[in-house]
């Protein structure tokens, strides 16, 4: 089942430049590998080496955040819309 | 070049003082170098030394955006008793070249505003410049 990833302009570069892109998977953790198979750029941005997912990066699967569903086990469906959005932060020190 | 209208950047110094003495932070859309509206987001440190900001309200005002034609184009966060510059933590963690990191300094009387390129872990200042919209 291929779904529908909107990937944000700091990652696009390693895509082509697409703002989105479609990759195979029943579940949030196989989306990435496949889309990490596809376009070799993106492997290392989204999971670390043990397969879990990088801090800095969030994964929404339609308006919720996959790390208060089931994380990576997040099951997908025909017409959902994941989105890779990048973790803001900072501060004084 | 940040080119920003008169009432976005009034905004932006707003949010600060709203929040203060917290952190204030939000986002920036627009198209490359021109800000068309500004996102007050939630600093989920609710700190006065740090920001996280608030995936979900990233997440709607990245769709926001897009939905207009715009992009978020920058970041900008209040830094409450320092001067504004990017720390550190605001170097290792921009997060993407392409942005605009917009600092608001409460640290005197009068707030400041400066805006930055971050690139390669090198920090550029860039010039801010007021338009009429």
């Amino acid at each position: 089942m291929a779904v529908e990833i909107r990937i944000p302009t700091v990652l696009r570069p390693v895509v082509s430049g697409q703002s989105v892109v479609k990759a195979e998977g029943e579940t949030i953790g196989e989306l990435m590998k496949n889309l990490g198979n596809e376009y070799a750029g993106l492997a290392g941005q989204i999971l670390k080496e043990d397969g879990s997912m990088h801090k800095f990066i969030n994964i929404y699967l339609n308006d919720d955040d996959v790390r208060y569903l089931e994380k990576l086990d997040t099951k997908v469906s025909p017409g959902d819309v994941v989105t890779i959005l990048p973790a803001v932060a900072g501060g004084i020190f | 070049m940040l080119f920003i209208s008169r009432d976005f950047l009034v905004d932006i110094v707003d949010h600060a003082l709203d929040a203060y003495p917290l952190e204030a932070c939000g986002l920036l859309g627009g198209i490359r170098e021109e800000v068309n509206k500004v996102y007050r987001t939630r600093n989920d440190a609710a700190s006065a030394r740090i920001y996280e900001l608030n995936p979900l309200d990233y997440l709607r005002a990245d769709r926001d955006a897009e939905s207009q034609g715009n992009s978020i184009i920058g970041v900008y966060h209040s830094h409450t008793h320092s001067e504004p510059y990017p720390s550190p933590t605001d170097l290792a963690q921009a997060p993407d070249p392409s942005w605009h990191y917009v600092l608001v300094s409460l640290k005197r009387k009068f707030p400041s505003v400066r805006s930055y390129r971050i690139i390669d872990g090198k920090i550029s200042e860039e010039e801010v410049v007021l338009i009429k919209v």
